[in-house]
Parts: C-alpha cells; sequence; structure tokens
C-alpha cells in the first residue's frame, strides 16, 4: 500500500506548474479569445517539447509511454491556470485510445505525428454532443455505435458551437461512417469508448481540481485586500467559512481523483466506478469554489473584467462534459446499491 | 502508487478477522454510560489486551505490536466490521497514551501505560471549564504548589467518561499572574482523591456520558504533572492533535454506518423512495465515506514517509462529523414514523440503533473544537487569511 506520489512526479508537477503559470497568465487567456483559432501554436510546440503532449504515447512511437498516474496530477495545473488548449484530452483520452489500437501503420503514424507535434487529433464521443478542438485537429476521432473512425478533418463540415467559456472551441461535425475509415468495431470497439468515457472524466475531475484550487486562492488574495468597515472582507467569519468549506470539499476530492487514475493504469475491474466518484467529487469541489468565490468577490465576481469567471466558467463548462451528473450517478448507484455489493469497512482497496 | 495490500498485510487482516470472530460478544454490551455496561466495556479492554489487540500501534513491551498506520488502519476496518464494542478507554488509549510516551518520564510510563492497556484504569479528559470551551485557553482552575504536591480548586465540565472513570487529565493554571495559554500545566487527577466531586449530567440520550468535576483543594503529587511546568499548552495540543487526527475518527466506523444505511435503504425502498432526496443522500453517504477513506490512506502513507499532520486534521474533523450527521439524518428519514421510537419500544422492531446514533452524532460537529472553530483554523492556516 503506498498512496503517494513518487518524488519524480512531483517534481515534474511542479516544474509544468511553473511553465503555466508563467507561460498561460489571465492577459494570454483574454487575448486568445479575441483571435481566431482561440489556440496557441507556439504554446503547443512548448507543449510537445516539453513531452507533454507524447506522454502517454507509447516509446516505440516516439512518446514517453507514461500513464494517467503520471498525467493526473499535470491535468490538476493544466486546470489550475485555465489551460485553452486541448492537452488533457490529447494525452488522456485520444493518445491511449489510439495506443490500445492493434499495432498497424496508421496507428503508429499517428500517433508517431501527434508525439513529434506534427498532427494533433480531436475526440468525439457519444457522450459529449460536440467536439473539442476540432478546428485546430488533422484529424478526428468518432464514434459511429460502437465503431471507432478516424477521419482526416475537413472544415466545411464543422460547425463552430459558442460556449459560455470563451476559450472552449466547440463544434459540431457532419459525417458519413464509411468501412475504410474504421479503426474498430463490436465488443473491441465498445471497450475502447468505454475507457475513452472513463479517461475523459478523470480529465475533468483533475482539472476540476485544480480549477478549485485557482478559485480559492483568488479569491483568498481579493478578499485579503478589499476593505470594508475598515478592514479586509477576509477577516470576516461569514466570508473565511464560505472558503474553508471549498478547502474542505477539495481536500476530500483529491483522493478519489489520484485513486481513479491508479485504477486507470491498472485496469482495476472497478476502475470504472472509481472516475464516477471522482468525478462527482471533483466537479461539486469545483462549482462550491465557482459559487462561493463570486459571492465573495461581491459585485467585482458578477464582472467580465475580475478573473475569477475564466475559472468559474471552465468549472461549469467541464461538468457536463465526459458523462453528465446523471450518468455518473447512475453508475455509482448500480455498484453499491446491487446484492454483495463490496461496501463497507475493509472493500475500499479490494482487489 | 500501489494501490494494494502486502502479503503481509492481508495476512494480518486475517489474523485480527479471525481473533475477532472467536472473541467478539456475541451479545451487545450495554451502554457504557451505565454502571454495569462500563463494567462489561471494562472486561473487554482486558481480553482486547490478553490477545494482545488493546492498541496495536503501541511498542511491543507495552503490550501493543508496533503497527504502522496502515495496519492501524486494517485493525480499525476489521474492528468495525466484525461489530465491536465501543472503547471505553479511548480518552486513554487514543489521547493520553501517546502524549506520555511523547512527553511522559520513564516512571510514568511504567505507572500509567500497562493499568491503561488492561482497563484496570479508564481514562476521563478534563479540559473544558464553564468559561473555558471553544476558547481553552481562558482556563481558571488552579494548580498551586505546595511542597512537592500540586492543590487544586476549580470546576471542570464536559468531561467525557469521568462518572465511572477512574483516573482523568486535563490543563491547570499553575501560574496564577499568567494568562492564555501561558502558565498552564498538564496534570493527571485520580478521580477518588479527596475534595473531588463528580456530578454526572445526562446527554441527549439520558445517560450521563459526561460530568462536571469540583476541585475542592485537592492535593496531587508533582509526579502526576506531565510535561514541564507551565508547559501545558503545548502538552495539551499534542493530544489535542491525536484526537482530531487519525486515531479517535478513524474511517472504518463511518464505512460501517454507510454499509448500514445502504441496507436500511435496499430493505424499506418502496416507502424509501417516495422521497426522491434519500436515495441520493445514501449514495452520498457511500462516496464521502469512501473518499473519507481514500484521504485517510493518502494521509498515513505520506506520515509513514516522514511527512507531517498540518491543518487538514482540520478538514478531516468537519468532514467525518458533518458526514455522520448527514448519514444519520437520513436513517431517520427512511425509518419515518418510526424513526423517534426508542430500541426497547414495542413497536420499535427493525429500527436498530440509529435513534442512538443520530443523537450522538449531534454532538460531533460540537466537541474536540466547534466545526465553526474548524472553519476559522482553515482560513486562517490553511487558506492564509486574515486574522
Amino acid at each position: 500500500m503506498d498512496f503517494t506520489f513518487t518524488e519524480d512526479q512531483l517534481l515534474f508537477q511542479e516544474s509544468v506548474r511553473d511553465f503555466l503559470v508563467n507561460e498561460v497568465t489571465t492577459e494570454s487567456i483574454r487575448a486568445l479569445w479575441e483571435t481566431k483559432t482561440g489556440r496557441s501554436d507556439e504554446l503547443w510546440q512548448q507543449l510537445v517539447e516539453m513531452g507533454l503532449v507524447g506522454m502517454t504515447v507509447p516509446e516505440a512511437q516516439g512518446g514517453l509511454g507514461m500513464n494517467a498516474v503520471d498525467f493526473v496530477l499535470l491535468a490538476q495545473e493544466c486546470g489550475y491556470v485555465a489551460l485553452p488548449e486541448n492537452l488533457v484530452e490529447t494525452v488522456l483520452v485520444v493518445a491511449p485510445l489510439l495506443a490500445a489500437l492493434p499495432e498497424s501503420d496508421v496507428r503508429n503514424e499517428w500517433l508517431q505525428k501527434m508525439a513529434a507535434g506534427e498532427a494533433r487529433i480531436a475526440v468525439g464521443h457519444s457522450r459529449n454532443p460536440l467536439v473539442s478542438d476540432a478546428h485546430t485537429a488533422d484529424a478526428w476521432l468518432l464514434q459511429h455505435n460502437d465503431e471507432v473512425h478516424l477521419v482526416k478533418a475537413r472544415k466545411k463540415n464543422m460547425r463552430r458551437n459558442e460556449s459560455v467559456d470563451p476559450s472552449r472551441r466547440l463544434h459540431s461535425i457532419e459525417w458519413a461512417p464509411k468501412p475504410a475509415t474504421c479503426l474498430a468495431k463490436g465488443p473491441a470497439g465498445k471497450a475502447l469508448w468505454m475507457q475513452a468515457l472513463n479517461y475523459g472524466a478523470l480529465g475533468v475531475a483533475a482539472q476540476s481540481l485544480g480549477l478549485a484550487q485557482r478559485m480559492i486562492d483568488l479569491s483568498v488574495k481579493y478578499t485579503s485586500e478589499r476593505q470594508q468597515f475598515g478592514k479586509p472582507i477576509g477577516s470576516f467569519q461569514a466570508v473565511k467559512h464560505h472558503m474553508a468549506n471549498v478547502a474542505v470539499q477539495l481536500e476530500y476530492a483529491k483522493a478519489p481523483v489520484y485513486r481513479a487514475a491508479w485504477s486507470l493504469a491498472n485496469n482495476h475491474r472497478h476502475a470504472g466506478v472509481h472516475v464516477s466518484h471522482a468525478k462527482i467529487a471533483a466537479t461539486e469541489a469545483a462549482l462550491l469554489a465557482a459559487r462561493n468565490g463570486i459571492q465573495v468577490h461581491g459585485a467585482m465576481g458578477y464582472t467580465w473584467e475580475v478573473d475569477m469567471h475564466i475559472f468559474a466558467k471552465r468549472a461549469w463548462a467541464l461538468d457536463g462534459a465526459w458523462g453528465d451528473r446523471a450518468f455518473h450517478k447512475t453508475r455509482v448507484a448500480k455498484f453499491v446499491l446491487k446484492d454483495n455489493a463490496l461496501i463497507g469497512a475493509s472493500n475500499t482497496f479490494v482487489a | 502508487m500501489e494501490l494494494a495490500y502486502t502479503e503481509e498485510q492481508q495476512a494480518f487482516r486475517l489474523q485480527i478477522r479471525n481473533w475477532l470472530k472467536n472473541h467478539v460478544p456475541k451479545k451487545p454490551l450495554k451502554s457504557f454510560d451505565t454502571e454495569a455496561g462500563f463494567a462489561q466495556h471494562r472486561k473487554w479492554e482486558a481480553t482486547l489486551n490478553k490477545g494482545r489487540w488493546g492498541m496495536v500501534t503501541w511498542p511491543e513491551e507495552l503490550g501493543g505490536r508496533g503497527c504502522d498506520l496502515i495496519e492501524w488502519l486494517i485493525f480499525e476496518e476489521e474492528y468495525y466490521r466484525a461489530g465491536s464494542p465501543a472503547r471505553v478507554n479511548q480518552n486513554g488509549i487514543f489521547l493520553l497514551g501517546p502524549t506520555l510516551m511523547e512527553y511522559g518520564t520513564e516512571e510514568q510510563k511504567k505507572r500509567i501505560l500497562p493499568k491503561m492497556a488492561t482497563g484496570e484504569e479508564v481514562w476521563a479528559q478534563a479540559w473544558s471549564e464553564p468559561n473555558a470551551g471553544s476558547d481553552m485557553a481562558a482556563i481558571r482552575a488552579r494548580a498551586d504548589r505546595d511542597g512537592d504536591h500540586y492543590v487544586i480548586n476549580g470546576q471542570k465540565t464536559w468531561s467525557t467518561r469521568a462518572v465511572y472513570a477512574d483516573w482523568s487529565f486535563g490543563m491547570f493554571r499553575t501560574d496564577p499572574n499568567s494568562e492564555r495559554h501561558h502558565g498552564l500545566t498538564f496534570i493527571l487527577v485520580p478521580l477518588n482523591a479527596e475534595g473531588i466531586t463528580v456530578r454526572p449530567i445526562p446527554q441527549l440520550d439520558g445517560l450521563p456520558g459526561f460530568a462536571e468535576i469540583f476541585f475542592d483543594n485537592v492535593r496531587v503529587p508533582v509526579e502526576n504533572r506531565l510535561g514541564d511546568e507551565g508547559a501545558g499548552w503545548k502538552v495539551a495540543m499534542a493530544t489535542a492533535g491525536f484526537e482530531r487526527g487519525l486515531m479517535l475518527r478513524s474511517p472504518a466506523r463511518f464505512q460501517e454506518t454507510a454499509r448500514r444505511l445502504v441496507e436500511l435503504y435496499r430493505e424499506n425502498q418502496e416507502s424509501a423512495d417516495r422521497d426522491p432526496m434519500v436515495r441520493e443522500a445514501v449514495l452520498r453517504a457511500w462516496m464521502d465515506a469512501e473518499a473519507y477513506t481514500l484521504t485517510t490512506y493518502q494521509t498515513a502513507c505520506r506520515l509513514s514517509k516522514g511527512g507531517k499532520i498540518g491543518a487538514e486534521s482540520s478538514t478531516n474533523k468537519i468532514f467525518w462529523s458533518e458526514l455522520d450527521q448527514k448519514m444519520h439524518a437520513t436513517a431517520m428519514s427512511i425509518l419515518g414514523a418510526r424513526a423517534e421510537l426508542l430500541p426497547h419500544a414495542p413497536a420499535a422492531q427493525g429500527v436498530g440503533h440509529w435513534l442512538d446514533g443520530f443523537l450522538f452524532s449531534q454532538s460531533g460537529t460540537i466537541y474536540a473544537g466547534t466545526n465553526e472553530i474548524q472553519r476559522n483554523i482553515i482560513a486562517e492556516r490553511m487558506l492564509g487569511m486574515p486574522r
């Protein structure tokens, strides 16, 4: 039993955090909102060079061959800065999905290109009505029933759908499945899409932890500076307790997220339930951070000018992605309410 | 990261599981807040001690097994899973014991710990005073030095187990000119000493789970002091740290409550589902108990690699106490019109002990530092908000 990250994992997290906090500022995010793609090719190349984009690509295809436990803390940091780039889905969904396909030229070539920063792939799962970052992708991984298709991206086939979060670039895609683009189908395809959903939900959960922490930090800073009645409003207990409530919820969402990462990386038979628990816990922490964070910012919290909304909107947007609340609660319910359920003391780490 | 038990850990689990299967009383003991129940629980402590299961984290020479925190968590899981009796000497073994090992003299350890381990001496805490509750530094009970004795005068209150216990521990003001957390000394006081009056206070269940203690010129030898004179606050903080930390509220208890709640819900599902919030609350009980468990294991692993416990003991206390209340409130809701019945009422079949647990859960957000105090600590020490 060892529920800790290795020193290497923690050091990597630290260096990625330093990098992201410097490069992905709220000013740079606001500037990207005004651009056509909303994305920075330069930043993506930097992420490629740091090895982040290819982290879960197998070593044979030029990646680092790492897993969800290695990446979960980094996904958290992506949330902390509200990274606009589609890194988390690329690393946690696209690469593992491609890597899980049987060896083929198509699979190897795209994985190689991804890790090298020569191509990007966006993913469309049936649980998500729209595809994130379809507009900067060279290819789309798309679901048709149980089939996995890899389709060349064509601008004329996609249409942007604006989100409350101006950093999100969502697209509906018109396409017709053809046998030539099908990479997997039947039970294998079904399993791949279920795995993709779990990895996508883990990505949302990890980012939510970072988002919640960022909203706490912004709120603590603001309420320590803002004075009313001759003192900082952060000295009032009513304000403190709003933030303490977020801290408690965030603290108890972390371990479920890290466990879910471990369960996915180790193909645990209950990984799906672990992911659902993690996603519910982490998104709720982020939603509470948004609610209480806006509240303690006062009227400032209701403006476009204060940075709070950048993170609150990401939290709201991600909440419904990769399986909504009802989907994940249903999975938890099936596990908890069945006969001879593995619940109660001594069953948490049952193999 | 490796979220699986080693073979040794699994073997340890089976060992304790087998022992408990053969030793846990088939018939539940009476409440330890009754005289007869207290005696039964004292006997159970002796049985545990004989099997060397009394305090597994204690060193072997003190009757323990020198277990690490993961083994402790495994022990607790099996203990609650087997429906074992509550620990009547928890103030001693979980709070004072570890503090004694850190601050006690060799003589004190030798004199006190073995009898604590067998349940021969059961300990009560004597922290609060009528005017020192959440504000513990406002303590006024005095201990004046007279040769090799302290002479104690004053009053303590909310002293858990004091009605039937043998000893008490608490902080007294040894420097009459001191203020706040200065000039306080940690002293162990036998409850049969001359000058002591214990007035039982009935709790919500009507039983005297705590008491007021009046001290009228109570003479206590100086060797009953724990730590240096005037260093009581530091010693007490170590105790409060243990109390809020891992020992007293290990996750197993809440996991078992969550499991029983799922069971209760399933047995009464048709009527329970008339209120759609109940199912939601039942699922949440499992998720939160699971989160508490995972987080505790994470902390335990971090501590065993040399990490220190910080303000998370405050997040901890808020989380388990509010979880406990929510779970019991949900059970009451499922039981509906029968929820108010005492266990021995003729129509009370099937209500179990949920009412007792519900009443007790009301205290969790108050004792060991109210949750409001904990929220202040989190805001100021963990988040760095202004005082």
